[in-house]
């Protein structure tokens, strides 16, 4: 009797646990979950803003598909994105190296994190327009500035046109990109290093290890997760660019098809008023989906083969 | 040793250097704010000018930027608090009871962190049509009461640092349980909370696609928004002091953030790094 009455009352206790977790639920499946479903029932039908629409089966993926600025505005993206993550992770990765060399025990990384990490914080519209006033060819502060330093060497400066030339346009975006994110990147490889204790690094070193075999054989092995995470996140982030872009290279700009992404190109269908057809926006939303699942399970067996 | 201490103090005018690009734009913004527009496209200095109020007039001719922040705080504020609260609440549910349908949120929480936004922009925003909530803050603020990766961040954290018998304690001392959410929970998870906060306030304050597709009037723009309508400005685009004072005035508030809370800033990223 008495074993009974224990249990019924622990069952009633972890009753509760409906009560705490009822409200995440209820705006969960009202936020989030019915959005996804609807936008892939959307994507099968031909709706345009508002009003009635007929299912019309594949037809917005097969466009889509078939659509060569979908294409490009996903090489656009790719483009972006390989020089962002180049520059991003290979200066994290070098800044970690120099502050976990066990040779030269750099002093001041908390001020230098710190530094490398303000630009991260501003938001992207700030960021976008500050650079975009800072480059323009003719009255961009950057250009003038070269051009007195150029000067000041007896040499003749031709500006460039930074975020109007299509060749160079895209790298501009990338490099702003990686200016905001490195520091991001940093701070998580310097967590995964100094998570181990550094008794590790002297108990090696004291073993006579050198410094380069301590960081391929200490160093290396302990952030590969973080750099796995670190490269998952960014790509999945790199692959939905927006902000920067889409402020920085407006419609009448040259560079602009060069630096469409496949989120502008999906703003474009889903969101401006002229070129709005909703079903089919919805299924480049899916499209794109498809695409990031294929490349992050790519990746992560490319990781794991490593192993 | 003398190689050493050359290399050494070259390591370390690199590390200046990068850091001096990370600050030269903003250092040139702040400066630029304070020239005229006719002075900035002719010549480069990084001395102040005179031109601060004249640039803050053509400014806010065009739009209150005051009024921008104030709506961006309408938005952050709510929206932190309620993700903070439900999803400490939705951590210690998940981490503390055992109750049918536990693993199937939990395993929902972990697709949904994977999936990115964009799948369902366009069916939130029918949705918020439908719910005739098109230029409000609601669509604004109350999703953030289902935050999986806050939730999931916070049950880690709720499993690693609450003990089962401080409740249990609790419970032979006749509290109720939302009591105890209430005075022990929340307490305990305090440091991690407010990491969190900080960094949800930020990318709240900071966000520009949801509330660029939500809101229209211009007088509800939140700060990012009200920055991108400058566009449509030829006052202000043909006067570049005003820009960049336009651009410093937005910036202020993160950075008063960042100042007072990098210690928690900095010590969020690592704690997410190490949790993956």
């Amino acid at each position: 009797m008495a074993g009974l009455r224990k249990r019924s009352k622990i069952t009633a206790y972890n009753d509760w646990g409906y009560l705490f977790v009822a409200p995440f639920v209820i705006v969960f499946l009202i936020f989030s979950v019915y959005p996804v479903l609807r936008t892939l029932y959307l994507s099968f039908t031909d709706l345009k803003v508002m009003g009635k629409s007929n299912f019309i089966g594949l037809d917005n993926y097969i466009r889509c598909a078939k659509d060569k600025f979908f294409w490009s505005a996903l090489w656009n993206t790719v483009k972006i994105w390989v020089v962002n993550i180049v520059l991003q992770l290979g200066l994290a990765f070098l800044l970690m190296m120099v502050f976990s060399d066990v040779k030269y025990k750099m002093k001041g990384l908390k001020v230098f994190r710190l530094i490398y990490y303000l630009p991260n914080l501003i938001a992207a519209t700030s960021i976008s327009f500050l650079f975009k006033t800072l480059l323009d060819w003719r009255f961009g502060s950057f250009n003038i500035m070269l051009k007195a330093i150029y000067s000041f060497f007896g040499q003749t400066y031709n500006p460039i046109n930074w975020i109007g030339e299509p060749n160079i346009a895209g790298n501009v975006v990338a490099v702003i990109q990686a200016w905001m994110w490195f520091g991001n990147s940093f701070l998580m490889l310097m967590a995964g290093v100094q998570g181990v204790s550094t008794d590790y690094f002297e108990a090696a070193a004291i073993d006579g290890a050198g410094r380069w075999t301590i960081f391929g054989k200490i160093t290396l092995p302990l952030i590969k997760p973080i750099m796995e995470y670190v490269a998952i996140t960014s790509l999945i982030g790199g692959l939905q660019m927006f902000d920067l872009p889409f402020l920085m290279i407006e419609k009448t700009n040259t560079a602009y098809n060069h630096v469409e992404t496949v989120m502008m190109y999906l703003y474009k269908f889903g969101f401006t008023a002229g070129t709005q057809r909703t079903g089919y926006a919805s299924a480049v939303a899916y499209m794109l989906f498809l695409i990031i699942l294929v490349v992050s399970i790519v990746q992560l067996k490319l990781f794991q083969d490593k192993e | 040793m003398v190689g050493y201490h050359i290399k050494k103090a070259l390591l370390y005018i690199a590390l200046i250097i990068l850091a001096a690009a990370c600050m030269f734009p903003f250092l040139l913004m702040m400066v630029n704010a304070t020239r005229s527009g006719s002075d900035i496209v002719t010549g480069f200095t990084l001395i102040p000018g005179k031109y601060l109020i004249e640039n803050y007039r053509t400014t806010f001719k065009f739009f209150n930027m005051f009024k921008g922040m104030w709506n961006s705080l309408l938005v952050a504020v709510p929206a932190t608090i309620l993700s903070a609260y439900f999803s400490t609440m939705t951590a210690y549910g998940l981490a503390f009871y055992k109750f049918k349908g536990n693993s199937i949120v939990f395993g929902a929480i972990l697709v949904f962190m994977m999936i990115p936004g964009q799948l369902s922009m366009i069916g939130f925003y029918q949705l918020v049509s439908k719910l005739h909530m098109v230029d409000t803050y609601w669509p604004l603020i109350l999703p953030a009461i289902a935050a999986p990766g806050t939730v999931f961040f916070l049950r880690q954290y709720i499993q690693s640092s609450l003990s089962p018998s401080l409740i249990e304690a609790a419970r032979i001392d006749g509290a109720m349980e939302i009591y105890s959410f209430h005075r022990i929970v929340i307490p305990i998870v305090s440091p991690a909370l407010a990491t969190m906060m900080i960094m949800g306030f930020i990318g709240n304050w900071n966000n520009y696609l949801m509330p660029m597709i939500i809101l229209n009037t211009p007088s509800k723009l939140t700060l990012p928004v009200m920055m991108a309508t400058m566009r449509a400005s030829t006052d202000i685009n043909s006067n570049y002091g005003a820009i960049y004072f336009a651009v410093a005035i937005s910036i202020v508030p993160i950075l008063i953030v960042f100042v007072c809370f990098s210690k928690y800033i900095i010590s969020s990223i690592s704690a997410g790094a190490v949790k993956e």
